[in-house]
């Protein structure tokens, strides 16, 4: 085997094993999911920064909807919960829950992408039609609204979930 | 004129942009969802759907009304792939689909009645005809994050804009595959369709799919989609943006 040949071994192994370490560091920062909430100290002031999109009245639904926060088993401390910063590809996300009487009555956006021209993208692997992108606030005059009534139940619940798995 | 009203569970909006519109037609429409609702309304002990549901009707006692929904709930059903199905543990509730049809048969009211300009919309689900002063009808999407906001503004004529989300009374679209694991991916799933009934029955079959919900109906032709997930992530159809106001 000569010089050369050896050269261009080591060079692919080189390209090869790049793009296999970028590809497992890749999956191990998406596989933490992006609304997997770390307890933070309670009533955490710096939970005050800017939130261009909180929710609201999320106190009611926490308590109206029959969520796992219910049953005996998950109870949760009282207090703000923010969650760690996560890339969801499409940009940066963070969330805090905001625990009272031990259920969660809040969830509230920390950071939201808002960079449309770098979060919007297509999708190719899923499909190449379909377009991509970070939700954003329109501020135009509408005549109707079109939208479940209360569908950020189902948010409730998957973050109540990842509620559970950080405090087991 | 417009004039809006509690029933079934939700507010129902009925406005009509035509000058000689009439508080009596309008009455006459918001009559109409309530009839419905007494047929229908798997809440009412004595609804037709609950004596069914109880064995103390038979199908072919049901009126006409109910054997029309119980043939297009069985045809969305072939059409979804099973993911639309109005049968539960034996119990046959036909909300999915009543709900649609019922504002499609509102908008087809006030187009005999000669009006041209007018919406009707049930819980978020919505019939537009025609223009608002002569500009598409404006419809929000709301974010399901934050129902103060819009997320999109879509620019709407002659069209059904229908949403599904986890919502109204607690989780009431599951998948009939797998009933007992809860739709958590995602938040909601707005279809815009020729009507009404056609958007908010693709919208509820959809949803049940969770994110390939949006690939249905990708496939679909004469439908544009907005799906958000649990990310605050949206996904479209290609031709949505076509859907959406310019400003």
């Amino acid at each position: 085997m000569n010089t050369l040949a050896v050269k261009k071994l080591a060079v692919s192994v080189l390209i090869v094993g790049t793009f296999i370490l970028y590809a497992l560091l890749h999956n191990s920062r998406s596989s933490a999911a992006p609304v997997a909430l770390v307890p933070a100290t309670p009533a955490n002031p710096s939970a005050a920064a800017d939130t261009p999109a909180a929710t609201d009245t999320g106190a009611g639904n926490a308590t109206a909807a029959p969520s796992p926060t219910d049953t005996p088993s998950t109870r949760y401390k009282n207090g703000t919960y923010t969650g760690g910063v996560a890339d969801a590809q499409w940009g940066l996300v963070q969330i805090k829950a905001i625990i009272k009487n031990g259920k969660i009555a809040d969830v509230q956006w920390v950071q939201y992408p808002s960079d449309r021209e770098r979060s919007v993208f297509i999708n190719s692997i899923a499909d190449p039609q379909l377009t991509q992108e970070a939700i954003q606030a329109q501020s135009a005059q509408v005549d109707i609204v079109t939208g479940a009534t209360d569908s950020s139940f189902a948010f409730m619940q998957s973050l109540t979930d990842a509620l559970s798995q950080a405090q087991a | 004129m417009r004039e809006t009203r509690l029933l079934m569970g939700m507010p129902i909006t009925v406005e009509v942009r035509d000058p000689r519109a009439t508080r009596d037609d309008l009455a006459a429409v918001l009559a109409y969802f309530t009839s419905v609702d007494e047929t229908f309304s798997t809440y009412k002990a004595t609804s037709v759907i609950s004596r069914l549901n109880r064995g103390e009707l038979a199908l072919e006692d049901c009126g006409e009304e109910v054997r029309t929904i119980f043939a297009l709930a069985e045809q969305t059903r072939r059409e979804t792939h099973g993911y639309f199905d109005i049968t539960r543990d034996g119990i046959r509730d036909p909300s999915g689909i009543v709900k649609g049809w019922a504002i499609h048969n509102a908008a087809r009211r006030l187009r005999a009645a000669g009006y041209r300009d007018f919406y009707v919309d049930a819980g978020g689900d919505i019939a537009v005809s025609g223009t608002k002063d002569g500009a598409p009808w404006r419809v929000g999407i709301r974010n399901p994050l934050n129902r103060q906001q819009n997320v999109k503004v879509l620019a709407v004529t002659d069209r059904g804009v229908a949403t599904s989300g986890t919502a109204i009374r607690g989780q009431h679209i599951y998948n009939p595959h797998d009933p007992d694991t809860p739709l958590l991916d995602v938040l909601s799933l707005t279809v815009i369709g020729p009507n009404v009934y056609e958007a908010d029955r693709f919208a509820t079959a959809a949803f049940a799919m969770g994110q390939r919900g949006i690939h249905f109906i990708e496939e679909l032709p004469g439908f544009e989609g907005y799906l958000i997930d649990a990310r605050a992530r949206a996904t479209s159809t290609s031709g949505f943006e076509r859907c959406v106001l310019r400003v």
